[in-house]
């Protein structure tokens, strides 16, 4: 009898972050356009397995996801203890880029879901000849908050448990069990503090209102995909971010939520597949 | 819509399991009508509806009756499906002191859900 082994590969990297010695953990799968995967705030690369499992993606890209510092299988900095992890806007794009050049990476399609959708429509903006096109899954240039992130890193209230419970509304009731329980999952043991930090970048540092209207579409096109369900990036908050940039595109997508890509990937490939076709003949 | 939810949390073993740490007196109300619920070790203990009768608790969790009966239904539209997409949304509220709701938030969402498996 053969083993089920996947052919998903896993394997570190070492590179240097604004100055500072960081060990990455990455997973991909495929061959092809290299498409950059950025998972959502509190969680890591693992979101995007079914999408590195699907011969239609990864026949024609090397889909690569990395876990950002202090998420899923990357460590922390040397001297994490004796401090809070912020994530800004500054540090997100230091990583992304630097993550790319350390792979050498040629202008990759860069995915990034939530927090991830955020940075794409900077990177769109701020370093469009570095990507082939950005897609932003539940993604805005801003958004209102809906609870306090106090509650997320404190010592009578069980940090895991909180961030899963939030954030499972977030998923469409029609996702199936397994793969909700699964995305919760990710939430369930993320690091002390780390959704926390990640929500200092999405709240404090990205509000991109007035600023996504400079992204010149014809150097790096947008596309921005959101789950009808999502009620953190809510649809009305796409639609506003595709209207304010010339020549991006926005689908809302029936009966999905924040996690797309996990909570439903059945789903989900029905709407990111005709993307990625049209991508390729970029 | 709340009256039958002692029986049908403490018959759900793993919702029971989940909440097994927790002992709080905490509000759901409908509409204009409140419900106090007594949670003895993620056992619902008592249902009391009306006036509380100067009965303390320690959070309320409000919403309007056609709130709670969208949210209710096995596929909920956009925004009723989740207690804080109806907060968000404008048709439900938490007040109170929210820690014992927050440390134990997977167990309260599971009670609120609870009548909503009974459609299915």
């Amino acid at each position: 009898m053969t083993a089920d082994i996947e052919p998903i590969v896993g394997r570190y990297v070492n590179l240097e972050i604004s100055g500072r010695a960081q060990r990455l953990y990455f997973e991909e799968a495929g061959a092809g356009i290299p498409l950059l995967c950025l998972h959502t705030a509190g969680a890591d690369g693992r979101q995007f397995r079914h999408l590195m499992l699907d011969a239609e993606v990864t026949d024609h890209y090397r889909v690569i996801a990395f876990d950002m510092p202090w998420h899923g299988k990357s460590l922390p900095p040397a001297g994490y203890q004796d401090e809070d992890y912020q994530l800004t806007t500054q540090l997100y794009a230091a990583t992304i880029r630097a993550f790319s050049a350390a792979l050498t990476l040629d202008r990759p399609v860069v995915m990034g879901c939530s927090m991830g959708g955020r940075i794409a429509l900077h990177l769109a903006r701020a370093h469009a000849d570095e990507f082939r096109a950005v897609i932003g899954l539940e993604a805005a240039d801003h958004q209102t908050p809906w609870y306090d992130t106090e509650w997320l890193h404190r010592p009578d209230v069980h940090g895991g448990e909180v961030c899963a419970a939030l954030i499972s509304g977030l998923i469409a009731p029609h996702s199936p069990s397994e793969a909700r329980w699964e995305t919760l999952w990710g939430y369930l043991q993320s690091g002390p503090g780390v959704f926390k930090g990640d929500l200092h970048f999405y709240r404090e540092d990205s509000d991109y209102r007035g600023r996504v209207e400079d992204i010149d579409t014809d150097r790096c096109p947008v596309f921005l995909l959101t789950g009808e369900y999502d009620f953190s990036c809510e649809p009305g908050d796409t639609l506003r971010t595709a209207a304010a940039i010339p020549g991006a595109e926005a689908v809302i997508m029936e009966q999905l939520g924040h996690f797309p890509m996990a909570e439903n990937p059945e789903r989900f490939r029905g709407y990111i597949l005709p993307i990625l076709e049209r991508i390729r003949a970029f | 819509m709340f009256d039958g939810l002692a029986d049908l949390v403490n018959g759900d073993a793993a919702l029971v399991r989940r909440g097994r740490h927790l002992d709080v007196d905490f509000l759901i109300v409908d509409g204009e009508e409140p419900y106090w619920i007594s949670v003895r070790s993620g056992r619902i203990d008592e249902v009391r509806r009306g006036d509380a009768l100067l009965r303390s608790w320690r959070f309320a969790i409000r919403a309007s009756a056609d709130g709670w009966r969208e949210f209710m239904k096995p596929e909920p539209r956009p925004g009723f499906h989740d207690i804080f997409a109806m907060c968000k949304a404008g048709v439900a509220s938490v007040e109170g002191d929210l820690q014992p709701m927050m440390a134990n938030l997977r167990y309260i969402k599971g009670v609120l859900a609870a009548p909503r498996a009974t459609s299915r």
